[in-house]
């Protein structure tokens, strides 16, 4: 799999605070993510893997170190070149109840992508027709949908209809904040299912933030394990996860719990 | 909307200031239609006239006459002149002059008046009785004789070249004229002022006034306040920075003494109502940006705004669409204590004599310093001050138990 870089990372840190309030988010992080693979970012709460990935969507600036995308140092510092990246990024957060504006009706959501996406003047049939099948992608029915608000759908709708919004930006790369985590284990696997499917149909590239190192082991191509900021192993998931070498790793791996064996909680 | 409207008046404290402030309101825009007119023309010769009806008692004698028999007017006229004090003062005088008057009950007017025309002389003079004493009784024993004997009076008119006069008709005790023949029959319920102003009509032009005085200041200092408050907590930084040492010199500073310095500098001549308004605004929004800021920068990191961000939505649009819908029932309640806040505010400063100026408009801050400067609420003129301070009262109730109703709905840990 000789890709070319996609997001690249030298020397990544996050400080917040100064003095003796100091927190280290994330230290001198060095990471490649290359087009078209399924990265997961796994930490337990606190390892600074939410701090990197706003870091990645340019949320949050770096205190030090370099990002570069698709090869050149990037530049997000005006507004137009940020306008311009996040054409490129997207994300899904954790909590799909506080992803939406209460007060923006779905449609609006919806044709805010297709505005990004240059689609402004289409006609309005156009439009309906795009919407229609991007939450036809995410087995949603839009004429369902349509004059409704975000919060008056469940959980799992919800992060489905963030995934729909994914299809319709069609962004260089995806980065899902622990999108499974809020939501039932039937729909989690829907989810990630369409996660796969937006690669494979769009060739984008996922960068997947869990905690949960089997699901991990499940859909990505490569995995990065973070403790308090730092990156202690990263490799393809096979490798990492049924030969761990960091002892951080085995302790991820061990507290996962299994259904024919008893739960070891001594390394808790 | 309509679900919060209905769980809105659900609450009975909203309910209750929103029916005092709709009285108020009510009272506000009909008074005038019914009784239309210059509030501050001055009606009376005089100061503080008592609340009633006034007759015009040069109408009232060319009224026509009913004759009407009624056996309690005689007593009823008794007791105008007799009061209380009178009462006591004659049994002084029994026992100045020492006569016996046994088991007399002072209630009792005609045993009293019975002793008292058996007895009175004017002649004597006991002992340790000053004249002005002795002035007095005879003045009440001329007016007890006056009613008592109820002989007809004479209306006349004076002729212009002989000075004489010229009967017109003759009144007697038994005459009457009904109040709706009287042209000129004037009601003024809460009396007249210092000036000799209609107090009620005045109350309820100053009442308008000083709400659109809360209003304008309430408006500005609301607008200033979340302005600064969403500049300064969603951008953060260095202009936060500088927008909280600004607003943190404004909290240092007591903002009353800041509007007196302000106000007098500004000069008796220039402020109207509306100037007074906009210092109060000006002064007011200090503690409206401090909340707004720390309600913002809790809102600014929500995954909403950071979608809107990645949406390539700009700053001003994330701020009007995704912040200020969330604060938006936050801060219509910093708007209802800022006008109550400035209502008072403009009361306090027109007390001090910095209000607007004196002559041109009613408010009920310039009420009370009239007739705190005419002293009377030394003199028990209470309809001058009192009406002014109960209706100052029942607006700042009526908006804080609004405020306090609104609380209950939006912030759902004081939902009982």
């Amino acid at each position: 799999m000789a890709k070319e870089l996609c997001l690249s990372g030298k020397n990544v840190t996050k400080i917040f605070g100064f003095g003796d309030k100091k927190t280290i988010a994330v230290n001198h992080v060095d990471f490649n993510f290359h087009v078209g693979e399924f990265v997961s970012i796994v930490g337990e709460s606190g390892s600074g893997k939410t701090t990197l990935a706003k870091m990645l969507l340019g949320l949050i600036h770096e205190s030090e170190g370099e990002i570069s995308f698709l090869g050149k140092p990037r530049d997000i510092k005006g507004r137009k070149q940020k306008r311009e990246y996040w054409k490129d990024i997207q994300a899904i957060f954790q909590d799909p109840f506080s992803s939406y504006n209460v007060f923006h009706k779905i449609d609006a959501v919806l044709l805010d992508c297709i505005k990004m996406r240059g689609g402004k003047n289409l006609p309005h049939d156009k439009k309906v027709e795009m919407m229609t099948e991007a939450c036809s992608f995410v087995n949603l029915k839009f004429e369902e949908l349509t004059n409704k608000y975000p919060f008056e759908l469940s959980g799992g709708q919800m992060q489905r209809l963030m995934i729909a919004r994914i299809f319709l930006l069609k962004p260089k790369i995806l980065l899902a904040d622990e999108p499974t985590s809020m939501i039932d284990a039937c729909s989690r696997a829907t989810i990630l299912d369409m996660l796969q499917n937006l690669r494979n149909e769009i060739g984008m590239t996922i960068i997947f933030i869990t905690h949960d190192i089997g699901l991990a082991y499940y859909i990505s191509d490569t995995v990065y394990i973070m403790e308090k900021g730092n990156i202690v192993e990263y490799g393809p998931a096979e490798q990492v996860i049924l030969h761990p070498s960091a002892d951080y790793t085995k302790r991820l791996i061990n507290d996962v719990p299994k259904i024919h064996e008893e739960w070891d909680l001594s390394t808790v | 909307m309509k679900h919060i409207l209905s769980q809105i008046f659900h609450t009975g404290k909203f309910t209750m200031g929103f029916c005092i402030f709709m009285g108020i309101l009510l009272l506000m825009v009909f008074y005038p239609l019914i009784n239309p007119g210059d509030p501050l023309k001055i009606v009376s010769i005089g100061t503080f006239a008592r609340p009633g009806t006034y007759i015009s008692l040069y109408d009232a004698v060319d009224s026509r006459l009913n004759t009407l028999k009624l056996d309690e007017a005689p007593a009823n006229r008794l007791e105008s002149v007799l009061k209380m004090e009178d009462r006591v003062k004659m049994v002084m005088w029994f026992e100045a002059v020492e006569i016996p008057i046994g088991h007399l009950n002072i209630h009792d007017t005609e045993a009293l008046l019975a002793l008292w025309e058996e007895h009175y002389d004017s002649t004597v003079r006991p002992e340790g009785m000053t004249k002005a004493d002795r002035n007095y009784f005879q003045r009440l024993d001329e007016s007890l004789n006056r009613v008592l004997v109820t002989k007809e009076k004479i209306l006349a008119t004076r002729d212009a070249s002989t000075a004489e006069l010229q009967e017109i008709r003759a009144i007697e005790d038994t005459d009457y004229v009904n109040l709706k023949n009287v042209a000129n029959v004037k009601r003024l319920p809460l009396g007249t002022d210092n000036f000799g102003r209609d107090v009620l009509k005045e109350l309820v032009a100053a009442i308008r006034t000083s709400l659109v005085i809360g209003l304008i200041a309430g408006t500005i200092a609301t607008l200033i306040g979340l302005t600064l408050g969403l500049i300064s907590g969603f951008i953060g930084g260095i202009v936060d920075d500088i927008i909280m040492f600004v607003t943190n010199i404004f909290t240092v500073i007591p903002a009353f003494v800041l509007l007196i310095l302000i106000s007098y500098s500004i000069g008796q001549d220039q402020r109207g109502p509306t100037t007074v308004a906009v210092v109060i605004g000006m002064t007011a929004w200090v503690w409206t940006a401090r909340a707004v800021r720390s309600q913002v920068i809790s809102l600014r990191n929500r995954d909403h705004v950071n979608l809107s961000k990645l949406s390539g939505h700009n700053l001003f649009l994330i701020i009007v669409t995704d912040i200020l819908p969330y604060i938006a029932s936050y801060v219509v309640m910093a708007l209802i204590l800022q006008i109550s806040g400035a209502i008072l505010a403009e009361a306090q400063l027109s007390m001090l004599g910095l209000g607007p100026k004196t002559t041109e408009v009613p408010t009920l801050g310039l009420m009370m310093n009239w007739s705190m400067l005419y002293t009377a609420h030394l003199n028990g003129y209470w309809w001058a001050y009192f009406p002014v301070l109960l209706t100052i009262a029942l607006i700042s109730f009526s908006l804080n138990l609004m405020n306090t109703g609104l609380d209950q709905v939006f912030n759902p840990t004081l939902r009982d």
